[in-house]
């Protein structure tokens, strides 16, 4: 047997042969296999259902059966397609309205809940509830208050402000404002979270400077915190963007399956599972609507990218 | 303009403003839940609209619901795929953050830039394809189905990729000396130094199968199968039901134990929205 090297000795040994080695590559492929399922998961239900839905776009394919080579007749049709254009019409003006009140209320609201003051904590924990509501029930509860029968429009009828229901869940275009107030509802507090964290970085000591010089506060507010924000306005515009491009769930609890009267409130994603689900599903059209929709989304997530690269030069 | 402090009945003054702003935000806020929950407790007898508070508060329409509609196997069913998604997204997360946030091995960046790229695809605009992916795989109408496509999120993967970056030297150290393989440095040093993201990514995960509509509605056909929202759904719109206090007890029963979870674990649910959007 031969003795072993004293304790020191032997780190020391062992340290080289680690370093050498680094820390996981013994094996080339032992990071693969710690990232194999995760590699897998996202191949089968994120690389593959992309580069299908590209192939697709170009088929007839439906729902039950395989298509043919058809080039880019659906994008043709599409662009031809009055719900289509209603469909990016909706999804369009649902970004234009909802993202910036997500920009700057949250803000706002960051503003309020900054101070340090008795049961302060307890109003952030508030104003955050509905974003741990799921859509569906953030839907119902908004439902019952806007409904022909629901809390404002008896309040308004008993208050004489009007003499017949506001039709606000009924009539198209009220169930996409509807809609939207009740995405702005929801992501008050998502957002307000992220403002919190960034005026946290928030410099105290130029504020005070300003503040002896005379600045009030909303001059402060305007000089000093909203240009040391603006990353992250530029990144709460950009995500808030993309999620408006993606509703689905509030429109259907609202308005009902058909999304609306005549489909009139319908977003893209509430075409896409339309004409591509069910007996009569049209996978070729529905996933070339898909990827005007990817691109769609592409085009701001870009433009989000490109303001905010402009802003650090 | 004056310099010095404001005279304190000034101060006074901005602070009730203050106070009276946060109430008012209080009541948009919460107003549309405690008017859905003040519906949900009123009695058989009373009209909803019969002044603000319910004159015959009562648990009934909570039993109600319970029993003219299947809601405790719909949560059944909503557990099983919130378990499973859960744990599959604490283990896999997990490896892959360790394995992205090791230096040293050919292909970390290729790999890393490919996650990224995924997130780009808004879930909307591949969810036919993933439908006739599952399909395929002959898991339509089925709970794992439900589950599979969401086994493991990138954002997770992201979430422990930084917290193992965040992890301090001296724990790497005493992992190298201990000359322990790399799987069990991974289990019994690197995991046990994360646990915060562990919660955040066990919370996300959990809030997600619980909350989830589009993906559901997709794969799931038969009642018996459905999870929690999609059985909303049809309460919602079953005009057997037509009493809002049933669906409004629906509802809350939906909410609730989230809101418990949340008042329980807040900071974690705090952690996770910085942590997963900003980081990646």
């Amino acid at each position: 047997m031969t003795p072993a090297p004293a304790g020191p000795a032997r780190k020391a040994a062992r340290r080289a042969t680690e370093t050498e080695t680094g820390l996981v590559h013994r094996n080339w492929w032992t990071p693969y296999l710690f990232l194999a399922p995760g590699l897998v998961m996202v191949a089968l239900f994120s690389l593959w259902p992309f580069v299908n839905t590209v192939v697709l776009s170009l088929t007839d394919a439906q729902i039950l059966r395989g298509g043919g080579f058809v080039g880019l007749d659906n994008y043709t049709r599409a662009f031809a397609d009055p719900d289509f254009w209603v469909a990016t019409g909706n999804s369009v003006l649902y970004l234009v309205v909802v993202v910036p009140c997500l920009v700057l209320l949250p803000l706002a609201l960051a503003v309020l809940v900054q101070a340090k003051i008795p049961g302060i904590g307890f109003f952030r924990s508030a104003f955050y509830t509905p974003v741990i509501a799921s859509a569906v029930v953030v839907g119902l509860i908004w439902q019952w208050v806007l409904r022909s029968d629901g809390l404002v429009n008896t309040v308004f009828q008993k208050l004489r402000i009007v003499s017949e229901p506001v039709p606000f869940l009924t009539d198209s275009t009220m169930l996409l404002v509807s809609a939207m107030i009740v995405t702005v509802w929801k992501g008050l507090g998502y957002y307000m979270v992220f403002y919190l964290a960034a005026l946290g970085n928030v410099s105290v000591s130029l504020h005070e400077a300003a503040a002896i010089d005379g600045a009030g506060a909303l001059r402060r507010f305007f000089s000093i915190t909203i240009p040391q924000v603006k990353p992250m306005m530029l990144l709460v515009g950009t995500l808030s963007a993309i999620s408006a491009l993606r509703v689905f769930t509030e429109i259907y609890i609202l308005g009902g399956e058909s999304g609306g009267p005549g489909g009139g409130a319908r977003t893209l994603p509430f075409l896409i599972r339309q004409v591509g689900l069910g007996f009569a599903g049209e996978t070729g059209y529905a996933s070339a609507v898909s990827i005007l929709l990817f691109l769609l989304t592409l085009v701001f997530s870009l433009l989000g990218r490109r303001l905010s690269k402009g802003d650090e030069s | 303009m004056s310099t010095a402090p404001r005279p304190a009945p000034r101060r006074r003054l901005v602070l009730a403003a203050r106070y009276a702003t946060l109430v008012l935000m209080l009541v948009v806020m919460l107003g549309p839940i405690v008017w859905q929950f003040l519906t949900s407790i009123r009695g058989r007898t009373e009209n909803v609209y019969d002044g603000l508070l319910p004159s015959h508060p009562t648990l009934d329409n909570y039993v109600r619901v319970a029993e003219s509609f299947p809601l405790l196997q719909y949560v059944g069913n909503t557990l099983i795929v919130a378990a499973l998604a859960v744990t599959s997204n604490l283990l896999f997360a997990a490896m892959g953050g360790y394995a992205l946030s090791r230096a040293g091995w050919k292909g970390r960046k290729t790999v890393f830039t490919v996650l990224v790229a995924t997130l780009m695809f808004p879930f909307e605009s591949v969810m036919i394809s993933m439908f006739l992916t599952v399909r395929g795989m002959g898991l339509v109408d089925t709970l794992i189905g439900v589950w599979l496509p969401g086994a493991v999120s990138v954002l997770n993967i992201m979430v422990m990729r930084a917290a193992f970056l965040a992890v301090p030297r001296e724990v790497e150290e005493a992992a190298v000396l201990d000359g322990a393989n790399e799987w069990t440095r991974f289990t019994r040093v690197f995991l046990p130094a994360v646990k915060g993201a562990l919660a955040v990514v066990c919370i996300t995960s959990f809030m997600g199968a619980w909350d989830d509509f589009l993906w559901p509605l997709l794969v799931l056909t038969d009642s018996d199968h459905y999870t929690l929202q999609l059985g909303l759904k049809t309460l919602a719109g079953a005009t057997t039901v037509n009493d809002q206090r049933l669906i409004a007890a629906g509802a809350m029963a939906a909410l609730l134990p989230m809101m418990l979870l949340f008042f329980a674990l807040q900071r974690y649910f705090f952690k996770g929205v910085g942590e997963g959007a900003v980081k990646t």
